[in-house]
């Protein structure tokens, strides 16, 4: 892997989420960028098997944002991996647009999942592993869950059933931020110990720090054999805006005009860029 | 109509390895052919049924044809958004496949009654939603839904349910079928209730009145020309069903009729916003639900008497 070039698209990712948000007037950045060093490795760090001009190419790994409302830092990779062209991030969520504020598979190439309400994406993916495991395919499946959406009883339901199907085709990552919308999570439900939940449902547990990309590289291509493996990142939510990382309320805000030069600074944004 | 239903799906599995059983623990003796000889076509995933149909999504979108098994309440009641979002939102070729339709798990009680799967899912876009009333019908049915591409509601009685034709018929997805032709009274039903409705005909016969009976085993889409014409031809028009009279056969044919500009003295027969009462057999259950054939007949002679 390139660690530089990683890096580097992280960093454009999280331009990225900014203009969308800019443009489409709103979005939850807390969540976008808290999964973007993630995704910055699936799509530029030689994890994912994919061909942009061939979304559908039957060789393809494939990614689900189960916490669809993440999907800025998503549609930002597509866009950069050349699935659609840049231009059409400055319109998202307008009428006309076929990008939404949260993933509509079909309508948008690369998106293999119409996500949005919680605790869909797990069972969908396991469903594809199933498939994929019945044709003796190689395919991985990587799905982002978020953690407060393991608050939904599905998301235990294929924790469940992934092992008992022996899915190590199957890779899910937690976007382990531990901020939900209202509050830190731990103070609304009690979820720790968190880690070894999934290691008594029989996952391949792995817990990184979800912002080293060498670290999640590593933890993207660990397999274990009959084992689904779960990845724990531990995230910040709003990472890499200073003011808004782990604080709750930017779950789905927009900056004011005292806020917003310290946020393009720190983004590295010109005013050119947000035209 | 649960074996009919099994028979034929085992057949199609058998011949087309797209295609998968899936159950939410449901069933486990009638499935020993399948375990033997279908292995990994049939999976049971245990009582998750969210997951299921998740699961069910993902696999069609590989190009599997799952069809996802179990008590129809469980499946369109506690996982109404997994059928609407992941299967319907995004026109994903599964099978959703309910037992125990209307009151049929009858002494097991209102939790396990699916008296109102219809009204839940008849909103959904891209969803066909077919009752067959028979085992022949079942298993027409169900080589119609494995034919038809997108998703499928089968809603299916249970086990010894009669034989409501005498001769073989073309089933045809959205065409109603007219069991019996008559000009006074039109009588549409659908699935376990038909049999009882055949009763009804019976007893208006014997006073001197000719029913019609138009079997409406698919509820999406439903087949307009078919109650036009019965509006046309008869006097008025009775719907019979095991489910709330909100939301289901009696609404959706009463929404053609609004439209229709056409005037018919209409009754809808069923359960009235309530769950259904009482225990014992299904027979049992639509005596006390008042949907029995001599309560349905008492129904269509009030609804002929007001227009005199």
């Amino acid at each position: 892997m390139d660690n530089e070039k990683v890096s580097r698209a992280a960093k454009d990712i999280r331009k990225w989420i900014y203009i969308i948000a800019h443009h489409a007037g709103g979005g939850h950045m807390g969540a976008a960028f808290s999964v973007t060093d993630i995704i910055a490795t699936l799509y530029f760090g030689d994890v994912l098997k994919y061909d942009a001009h061939s979304p559908k190419w039957e060789e393809r790994d494939q990614f689900i944002l189960s916490k669809g409302h993440a999907c800025y830092s998503l549609y930002a990779a597509l866009a950069m991996a050349g699935y659609f062209p840049e231009e059409e991030l400055k319109h998202v969520g307008m009428p006309g647009s076929r990008l939404g504020g949260h993933p509509k598979i079909y309508e948008v190439p690369g998106v293999e999942a119409s996500t949005g309400a919680l605790g869909h994406g797990l069972s969908f993916a396991i469903g594809i592993a199933y498939a994929h495991k019945m044709d003796k395919k190689d395919n991985h499946i990587y799905v982002i869950l978020g953690d407060g959406e393991c608050q939904e009883g599905s998301v235990w339901e294929g924790a469940l059933s992934a092992p008992t199907l022996e899915l190590d085709n199957l890779t899910v990552i937690v976007d382990h931020n531990k901020l939900q919308a209202m509050d830190d999570l731990e103070s609304i439900v009690r979820m720790r110990p968190f880690a070894d939940k999934w290691k008594a449902f029989g996952w391949n547990v792995v817990e990184i720090n979800g912002h080293n990309c060498a670290e999640i590289r590593e933890a993207l291509l660990t397999r274990e054999e009959k084992k689904p493996t779960l990845i724990v990142a531990n995230t910040i939510k709003g990472k890499g805006v200073s003011f808004m990382e782990n604080v709750p309320i930017w779950h789905y805000r927009m900056p004011n005009e005292q806020e917003l030069p310290v946020l393009m600074r720190e983004l590295g944004l010109s005013e050119e860029d947000l035209r | 109509m649960r074996t009919a239903y099994l028979d034929s799906l085992y057949n199609l599995a058998q011949k087309d390895k797209r295609v998968y059983a899936l159950i939410s623990d449901n069933g486990a003796i009638v499935y020993d052919k399948y375990r033997k000889d279908l292995a990994g076509q049939y999976l049971n995933l245990g009582i998750s049924e969210a997951n299921m149909l998740g699961m069910a999504a993902g696999m069609a979108s590989c190009g599997k044809i799952p069809f996802a098994y179990t008590i129809g309440a469980f499946l369109a009641y506690r996982s109404l958004e997994f059928i609407r979002n992941d299967i319907c939102l995004q026109n994903m070729n599964v099978k959703i496949v309910g037992t125990g339709a209307g009151m049929k798990y009858s002494a097991l009680g209102p939790t396990h009654h699916s008296t109102e799967d219809l009204g839940c899912l008849r909103s959904l876009p891209n969803l066909t939603i077919l009752s067959p009333a028979s085992p022949m019908e079942v298993a027409k049915a169900t080589r119609a839904a494995y034919e038809h591409m997108g998703p499928i509601y089968l809603r299916l009685g249970t086990n010894g349910e009669q034989e409501i034709y005498e001769q073989d018929y073309q089933f045809e997805i959205g065409k109603g079928v007219t069991l019996a032709e008559g000009d006074d009274i039109t009588i549409i039903g659908t699935g376990n209730i038909l049999a009882e409705v055949l009763r009804v005909r019976d007893m208006l016969n014997r006073k001197g009145i000719s029913a019609r009976i138009i079997n409406m085993h698919t509820i999406k889409p439903l087949d307009k020309e078919i109650i036009l014409k019965a509006i046309g031809e008869t006097k008025a028009l009775v719907t019979v069903e095991d489910h709330d009279i909100i939301g289901g056969l009696g609404s959706a044919v009463a929404e053609v009729v609004a439209e229709s500009g056409k005037g018919t003295r209409f009754v809808r027969v069923g359960l009235k916003e309530n769950f259904a009462v009482g225990y014992g057999t299904y027979s049992d259950m639509i005596g006390q639900n008042k949907l029995c054939a001599e309560e349905i007949t008492l129904r269509c002679l009030e609804c002929l008497s007001d227009m005199s």
